[in-house]
């Protein structure tokens, strides 16, 4: 790698790179926190991961080996746009391997295979602001978060109680970063809530229509926000994945046909993927059906 | 303990730009004390009141707050995360408009349980509970609790404003207009609700008001603005029945008699 080969690299000029790694290093030096940073325009409408890929093309380099994720699966729109943006742009290696990326951007999951540490989870953030929908006015959540005044985030939970019974918060689910500041983990299920706490993985989250950068360091407290006598919990599922049989691992519901038939896979597709290599069948393994194969053709 | 006052100002004084708010403005607030401020549109007392509840900050003058702990604090030296944290335990701010003071889209639980959590409290059980006795002493029913108060008719907005502002036990609570836009036997009863209440629990209030027949009801002593001066105070049956100023005079005697 030379200095000529990383000036201008990855799509963003230097002073772009430079002005959002500021905006990462204070993130990371203030776990949770929102810092505003100047969001450019990107060659894809806002909605579709801008500041994920701001920040992916902040700390890209040469050597790194880049995955990107949309609901968990290697093969959708977004994730497969993404990837080819940044092998056109970066020239870096891609791949659908969890364990061999060292940057991971990611939309709305947390990869099942645990995370180690030197690897980074880019997030792409739609609503940083946790607090938004209960109090519209961006100064008064500016002044809560500096406050601490957090009660209100109680009074969204309190509501789900009081109308279902239980908190019926399934995703973006409030979060506690190290004791402090109250951060919304972007839109993952609240089943991945428990894998941010203490990860060994750097988690850096990049809103770019809301031009805010957050981020939670490696070993970092990550505590669901909850009530002493309706404690945070994860969501389960009664059947395991129908293809690779795995249990205790988000799965998605697959419509099959028109006549009420469904099934329930991984939605991590990587998982999913590689413990068929290993020989685990579900019930609706797909050794002869071609239609649900969800391997993608190799990069 | 209890022949200190619980608050007290001293030539508070309010200008935008070079026209009057309120001008050097001085008195003395008991525990359990409920002083009504009365006079006409644009007298300045909306100005006096945001001032007291630091919802605005004065031109100059002070204001000194007898803190649960005894110890008197300077309200316009204080940090906003000490003003803001007593504004939602010690004290309570009922606005004309219920819905400036309350949440509309969360339901009429969560409006009153919301000072709990925010002070901390993370028991759903017993927030609820807490709820559910603070809505009867309103008289709302408690099948009306997981209602949202936009469903809710005005006066009973109003009650669920001041109940969401009494459940931690404030020891001052600051009213702008409690009964305006609300019709008359509606008025009555809430007026009856608001004097049971700061009498069961020994509150003390500042009540801004134009219509003097809610400082008869409700207050003790009474201060008349007018063009941001206090024309004259002294108890409130003093000077309903015997108004020295000409200006009081006035304002007693165009009072409609039916």
């Amino acid at each position: 790698m030379t200095d000529i080969a990383t000036y201008n690299f990855a799509y963003l000029d230097e002073q772009t790179k430079r002005m959002i790694r500021r905006a990462i290093l204070k993130g990371i030096a203030i776990p949770g926190y929102q810092v505003p940073f100047a969001s450019r325009e990107m060659p894809m409408p806002y909605g579709w991961g801008t500041g994920g890929v701001q920040v992916t093309a902040s700390i890209i380099g040469p050597d790194d080996v880049l995955k990107v994720i949309d609901q968990g699966a290697d093969d959708t729109t977004n994730a497969v746009s993404i990837r080819a943006f940044f092998k056109k742009v970066a020239n870096v290696a891609v791949t659908t391997d969890t364990a061999s990326a060292t940057i991971i951007q990611t939309r709305h999951r947390i990869p099942e295979h645990p995370l180690n540490a030197g690897q980074i989870l880019v997030y792409q953030v739609p609503i940083p602001e946790p607090l938004r929908f209960l109090e519209p006015r961006e100064t008064e959540t500016r002044k809560m978060h500096a406050l601490e005044e957090y009660g209100l985030m109680h009074v969204k939970l309190y509501e789900d109680i009081a109308r279902h019974g239980r908190i019926a918060t399934t995703y973006a689910y409030p979060v506690k970063v190290e004791g402090r500041y109250v951060m919304d983990p972007s839109p993952t299920p609240k089943f991945d809530n428990p894998k941010m706490h203490r990860s060994p993985a750097l988690q850096l989250f990049g809103a770019g229509r809301e031009k805010r950068i957050y981020a939670v360091p490696p070993f970092t407290d990550v505590v669901s926000l909850d009530f002493e006598d309706h404690p945070f919990e994860v969501q389960t599922f009664d059947q395991p994945c129908a293809l690779c049989a795995a249990e205790n691992v988000y799965l998605d519901e697959v419509i099959l046909d028109d006549r009420g038939g469904h099934m329930f896979v991984c939605s991590d597709t990587d998982h999913c993927e590689k413990r068929r290599e290993e020989g685990h069948r579900g019930h609706l393994a797909p050794d002869a059906q071609l239609a649900l194969e969800r391997t993608e053709p190799a990069e | 303990m209890t022949d200190e006052p619980l608050l007290r100002v001293s030539a508070l004084s309010k200008f935008y730009g070079s026209r009057v708010g309120c001008e050097t403005v001085s008195f003395d607030l008991w525990p359990g004390e409920v002083l009504a401020v009365v006079g006409e549109s644009g007298s300045g007392k909306t100005t006096l009141l945001n001032c007291l509840s630091t919802r605005l900050l004065p031109s100059s003058g002070t204001a000194s707050y007898r803190m649960r702990d005894g110890q008197w604090r300077e309200l316009y030296r204080m940090s906003e995360a000490e003003r803001r944290f007593l504004m939602r335990t010690d004290w309570g701010f009922v606005h004309q408009n219920p819905a400036d003071g309350l949440r509309m889209t969360v339901s009429a639980g969560a409006n009153v349980g919301e000072r709990l959590m925010a002070v901390g409290d993370r028991h759903y059980g017993k927030i609820r509970a807490t709820a559910v006795d603070w809505l009867s002493r309103v008289e709302i029913d408690e099948d009306r609790i997981d209602d949202e108060p936009r469903a809710f008719s005005g006066g009973m907005r109003q009650r669920l404003q001041i109940a969401r502002n009494l459940v931690t036990g404030p020891r001052l609570v600051f009213m702008d207009e409690p009964t305006g836009g609300l019709d008359v036997s509606v008025q009555a009863r809430l007026l009856d609700l608001l004097r049971g209440l700061v009498t069961d629990l020994g509150l003390a209030a500042i009540v801004v008001t134009h219509d003097l027949a809610v400082a008869r009801l409700l207050s003790q002593r009474m201060m008349v603005m007018k063009d941001g001066h206090v024309v004259e105070s002294g108890l409130t049956d003093r000077v309903l029945d015997d108004p020295r100023a000409p200006y009081t005079q006035l304002l007693v005697s165009s009072i409609l008699q039916v």
